[in-house]
C-alpha cells in the first residue's frame, strides 16, 4: 500500500511539474519534451490503476506519434520564438484568475460528490477479475463485439484525418520532374521511333 | 492520505486540466503551445475516464478513453497540417495575425 502511495505521488508530481514546464518553457522544443515526460508519467499512473492497455497505447500513440509530430513541426518551422513570447505575461493575471476559479470549482466537485448506491451495479460492462482475464483481453473482447461500429468509426476518423493532412500540406512545386506512369505506358513505338534512310557517306 | 483512491486521481486530473487551460491563456501568440495545452487537457480527461472506469469496475470508460485518444491524434495531425500551410503562406504563426476573415 505504501509503495502504491509513493509511486502515485512520484508520478503525479512529475506529471504536474512537466505540465507546468510545458506551458512555461522558453524553447518550444523543450515544451514538447516535457509533454512527452507528462505522457510517460500518466502512462505510469494508468499502469498503477490497472489499465495497462491504455498505458501502452498512450506511450505508442502519444509519445511515438503525436509528440514526435509536434517535434517535427516545431523544428521544421523557421519561427522566431522569442518574438512570439512578447506579451507573455500580458494575459497572466486574467488567465491566472480564471484558471484558479476553474481549479477551485473542479476541486470542490471532486471533494463533495458521492456515488449513487446503485451506480456500481448498473455498469454497462463489468470488468472481469484481473487474475482471470488481462486488461487487454477484456478490452479487446468488448471493443470487437459491442463497440465494433464505434471502432470502425474511429478508424474512419483517422483515415479522414490522414487524407486531410495530406491534402492540406501537399503542394505542387514547379520544376520537379516526376514519373508519369500513364504517359510511359501510353507511349507507342510509332510516336517515338523514326526510321530514316541514311545515304552512304553523307550522314544526316 | 496513503490510501490512493479515486479522489487522488481526480485531483491530479483537475490540476492537469487547469494547467492546460492556463497554458492557452499564457501563450496567446504561439499556436504550437496552444495545441500542446489542448493535448494536456485531453490527457487530464483521459485520466478522469480511466479513474472512474477502474473505480466503478466498468470497462466502458476505458473504451471511451481510447476513442478520445483517437480523436486527439486526428486533431493534432489536422491542426499541425493547418499550421504548416498557414506558415507557408504567411511566414508566421502568430495567432493574433489570423484575423483576415474579420469583417
Amino acid at each position: 500500500m505504501i509503495i502504491q502511495a509513493i509511486a502515485f505521488y512520484l508520478f503525479a508530481f512529475v506529471a504536474v511539474a512537466a505540465g507546468v514546464l510545458v506551458i512555461s518553457a522558453r524553447n518550444p522544443v523543450h515544451s514538447v519534451l516535457f509533454l512527452i515526460l507528462a505522457f510517460f508519467s500518466s502512462a505510469a499512473l494508468f499502469v498503477l490503476m490497472g489499465a495497462e492497455f491504455l498505458a501502452m497505447i498512450l506511450v505508442v500513440v502519444y509519445v511515438g506519434a503525436v509528440a514526435v509530430l509536434f517535434l517535427f513541426v516545431v523544428m521544421m518551422l523557421d519561427v522566431n520564438f522569442v518574438q512570439l513570447r512578447e506579451g507573455f505575461l500580458q494575459y497572466l493575471p486574467v488567465g491566472g484568475l480564471i484558471g484558479l476559479v476553474l481549479l477551485v470549482e473542479l476541486l470542490v466537485v471532486v471533494g463533495a460528490w458521492v456515488f449513487a448506491p446503485e451506480a456500481a451495479a448498473s455498469g454497462a460492462a463489468p470488468t472481469p477479475a484481473p487474475d482471470a482475464v488481462s486488461n487487454t483481453h477484456a478490452l479487446g473482447a468488448l471493443l470487437y463485439t459491442r463497440y465494433v461500429y464505434l471502432f470502425q468509426a474511429a478508424g474512419m476518423v483517422l483515415l479522414v484525418a490522414m487524407i486531410g493532412a495530406i491534402v492540406l500540406t501537399h503542394r505542387r512545386r514547379a520544376g520537379v520532374r516526376k514519373q508519369k506512369i500513364a504517359e510511359q505506358v501510353g507511349r507507342r513505338p510509332e510516336d517515338t521511333v523514326e526510321v530514316r534512310k541514311v545515304p552512304t557517306g553523307q550522314g544526316i | 492520505m496513503l490510501e490512493i483512491g479515486l479522489s487522488h486521481y481526480l485531483t491530479l486530473a483537475a490540476v492537469l486540466f487547469t494547467l492546460g487551460f492556463f497554458g492557452i491563456f499564457l501563450n496567446r501568440k504561439n499556436v504550437i503551445i496552444i495545441l500542446m495545452s489542448i493535448e494536456l487537457m485531453l490527457l487530464a480527461v483521459n485520466i478522469n475516464l480511466v479513474a472512474f472506469s477502474v473505480e466503478l469496475g466498468d470497462l466502458v470508460g476505458q473504451v471511451f478513453a481510447m476513442f478520445v485518444l483517437t480523436v486527439a491524434a486526428a486533431e493534432a495531425a489536422i491542426g499541425l497540417a493547418i499550421l504548416v500551410v498557414y506558415f507557408r503562406n504567411r511566414g508566421t504563426i502568430e495567432v493574433e495575425d489570423i484575423n483576415l476573415m474579420k469583417g
